[in-house]
């Protein structure tokens, strides 16, 4: 009983413990080697194992810090950083607009469709994700290859005489994300699309407004947070792909996955790595918290 | 030849009375194999509150919906002064509809909600403000201009929707459910303002219900609807004192309803026998049927006597032995028990009886009714 009772004094409560949880394996997964790959940013690059400088050191009873900025130095000045930083940001800018041209559509026709379909219809949309990612975007070198299925198509179709250059291309890049992020921008539109009043159209309609109106006046804006989460779904995590355009860009594509990818894998420079990566969510810290806003922003609307 | 009668005033937009104002000829809505509705022909005069009365899925809902557009209609004709409305898309109607949940804009102020359809007809600016002001002002919703629709009571909500629904003066106002989604308590006062307003404003309007106590409230005529098809047709003090069926009767309003055979039938009286009473009924007209006509006969609680004396005439009693009372403020409400079986359910005003000598559980009584209160009912 006693023990009972001072047990329950020092344990947390099962809420507390519940919340704790995930929360602790984020700070230990996440906020750790965040930390790390932070720390590392201000060391210097050296040969061995690891491929880094400490930032402490101990030296006669004296402990000696050394922050090394000239990796961030080197990012302001050189710049490849910059263009690369600039071209990841639009081609996830281009990206996400044309998910919201398709997806827009498709989340529309879906939730208007029958109650029955809706759920079919959604997994249909999902269904890629039963297969890997990487075979996904490997399937498509096969389609957009000079010599692959796309071009033979048009060719026999006789549309083109030429095959298209899609493959190693920013074209080709540009097909990849938006095919593989679109499922994304799809699922929140949905949401938003599907549980919105249809008597409010109807109302419109009423008042004197044509179909197209009513959709831009009322429909549109009703879904506002659904495009703005979906498109922060899909933008976010397109800034930093790398896979797609290592597989289907040229060498001219530049994007920051990349860039961060030879400079741990191929220059073993750890410390400039890690100063690109941590500008880079410095770079994406904006959308986040907005995406964070209007998340919160609308759950208070809801209660 | 009903349908011909009605199509030749049709060409002829000059002869349509005012009494036509809204026309609705043989509307037919199958919805697959079910009808919804059946041959459906109504008319609504000038300036006049009209009430589509009936329980869920008799109908009532389509016909409104096919007035406002959103429904196509299987076949029929509607005119609203004149105009033939099959072919206008909804968007096009001179009618505007307040819907059951308001159907307010949420991502609008209220000003901006009722602004809404008089921008999409492209009026100007300083006359759209003009107009929403004036309707604001009437349904006393000004000073809530700026509010969004979340940060209203049900109550401004749904005057904030009759305000968006009038701005436009449309020929016909619709009302699906008016007070369907306000609390019981503010519903009965809500009601009178409503009509005010519309009356204040003259707009020949159809509303659809199917609480009675509200039709009979706020409508000057309303139409019984059942599984697709008009039963009745009638002011509210109309179709309550002469019911023309057992579904009226017992719709609007609850009755006594006593089956029985018409054994003596004189132009001036008519006598019914019935299974449950001991003697004959009286009534005290002719009816149009042959002896031998199987008849209902209605007779309203409240004008059920209760005594213990044996009532002072020769007809239209029974004894019988109360069986369940329950006091409702204004009234009691008796179940006395006949000694066929059949159950008489009476009304006592509590202001014609004392509480204190009023009859009690098991007592034996009688009850009567005069002869004039009964009605006749052939089907």
């Amino acid at each position: 009983m006693k023990l009972n009772r001072l047990l329950g004094r020092w344990l947390p409560s099962g809420r507390t413990g519940v919340i704790a949880f995930p929360f602790f394996f984020l700070f230990l997964f996440f906020f750790v080697p965040f930390i790390l790959v932070i720390g590392i940013s201000f060391s210097e690059q050296r040969m061995g194992v690891p491929p880094y400088t400490n930032l402490t050191q101990i030296q006669d009873g004296v402990l000696n810090i050394a922050l090394n900025l000239s990796h961030y130095q080197f990012l302001m000045t050189d710049d490849l950083y910059l263009a690369t930083y600039l071209s990841s940001l639009k081609m996830a800018l281009i990206s996400t607009l044309c998910c919201l041209l398709i997806g827009y559509p498709i989340a529309y026709y879906i939730a208007r469709a029958e109650a029955s379909l809706r759920s079919t219809l959604m997994m249909l949309v999902m269904l890629p994700f039963w297969t890997s990612f990487l075979i996904r975007v490997y399937a498509w070198v096969a389609i957009l290859k000079n010599d692959g299925l796309l071009n033979h198509f048009l060719i026999w179709l006789g549309l083109i005489h030429d095959p298209l250059r899609l493959y190693h291309t920013n074209w080709g890049v540009y097909i990849g994300m938006v095919y593989s992020y679109l499922p994304f921008m799809i699922m929140p539109l949905y949401a938003h699309l599907v549980k919105m009043d249809l008597a409010l159209l109807e109302a419109a309609y009423d008042l004197g407004a044509k179909p197209w109106k009513a959709f831009f006046r009322i429909t549109l804006p009703l879904s506002k947070n659904g495009i703005i989460a979906g498109s922060l779904l899909v933008f976010i995590p397109a800034v930093g792909e790398y896979v797609i355009p290592e597989l289907l860009g040229g060498a001219d594509t530049l994007m920051i996955g990349r860039v961060m990818w030879n400079e741990f894998f191929d220059n073993i420079d750890w410390p400039m790595a890690a100063a690109v990566t941590c500008a880079m969510v410095l770079l994406l810290l904006v959308p986040m918290a907005l995406f964070q806003h209007y998340q919160t922003k609308e759950m208070e609307e809801l209660s | 030849m009903m349908n011909e009668r009605l199509n030749s005033q049709v060409m002829n937009p000059a002869q349509t009375r005012q009494s036509d104002f809204v026309q609705i000829i043989d509307v037919v809505k199958n919805f697959g194999d079910h009808a919804a509705l059946n041959h459906v022909s109504l008319t609504v005069k000038k300036n006049e509150l009209f009430a589509l009365l009936g329980s869920s899925g008799c109908g009532k809902s389509t016909l409104l919906r096919i007035l406002a557009g959103f429904e196509s209609m299987t076949s029929g004709k509607i005119l609203i002064d004149g105009e033939d409305l099959s072919r206008i898309p909804p968007y096009k109607r001179p009618v505007n509809m307040m819907f059951q949940s308001y159907a307010l804009f949420p991502h609008m102020s209220v000003e901006a909600n009722v602004a809404f359809g008089l921008k999409q007809e492209g009026v100007p600016k300083n006359e759209i403000q003009e107009r929403v002001d004036d309707v604001l002002d009437l349904v006393q919703m000004r000073k809530f201009a700026r509010r969004k629709p979340h940060q209203l009571s049900g109550g401004q909500q749904q005057r904030v929707a009759l305000a968006r629904s009038l701005v436009k003066r449309p020929k016909l106002l619709l009302l699906d459910e008016p007070m369907s989604a306000l609390d019981k308590k503010i519903r009965q006062k809500t009601q009178l303002e409503l009509v005010n307003i519309l009356e204040k404003v003259d707009v020949t309007c159809i509303m659809v219900t199917h609480d009675q106590e509200e039709a009979m409230t706020m409508a000057s005529r309303l139409a019984v609807m059942s599984e697709g098809e008009v039963i009745q047709v009638g002011a509210p003090s109309q179709v309550y004192e002469f019911p023309n069926c057992r579904f009226s009767a017992e719709f609007i309003g609850s009755t006594n309803l006593l089956d029985g055979v018409v054994v003596e039938d004189e132009p001036d009286h008519v006598f019914v026998e019935c299974r449950d009473l001991p003697q004959r009924l009286y009534i005290s007209h002719g009816i149009t049927g042959p002896l031998g006509l199987e008849v209902t006969v209605s007779i309203r609680p409240e004008r059920v006597r209760i005594s213990r004396e044996k009532p002072d005439q020769a007809c239209n009693y029974a004894r019988g032995v109360i069986k369940d009372m329950a006091y409702m403020g204004s009234y009691t409400l008796y179940h006395v028990a006949l000694e066929s079986g059949k159950v008489i359910v009476a009304n006592l005003s509590s202001m014609m009886m004392g509480l204190n000598d009023a009859p009690g559980y098991d007592e034996e009584v009688f009850v009567s009714w005069s002869e004039s209160c009964q009605v006749v009912l052939t089907s």
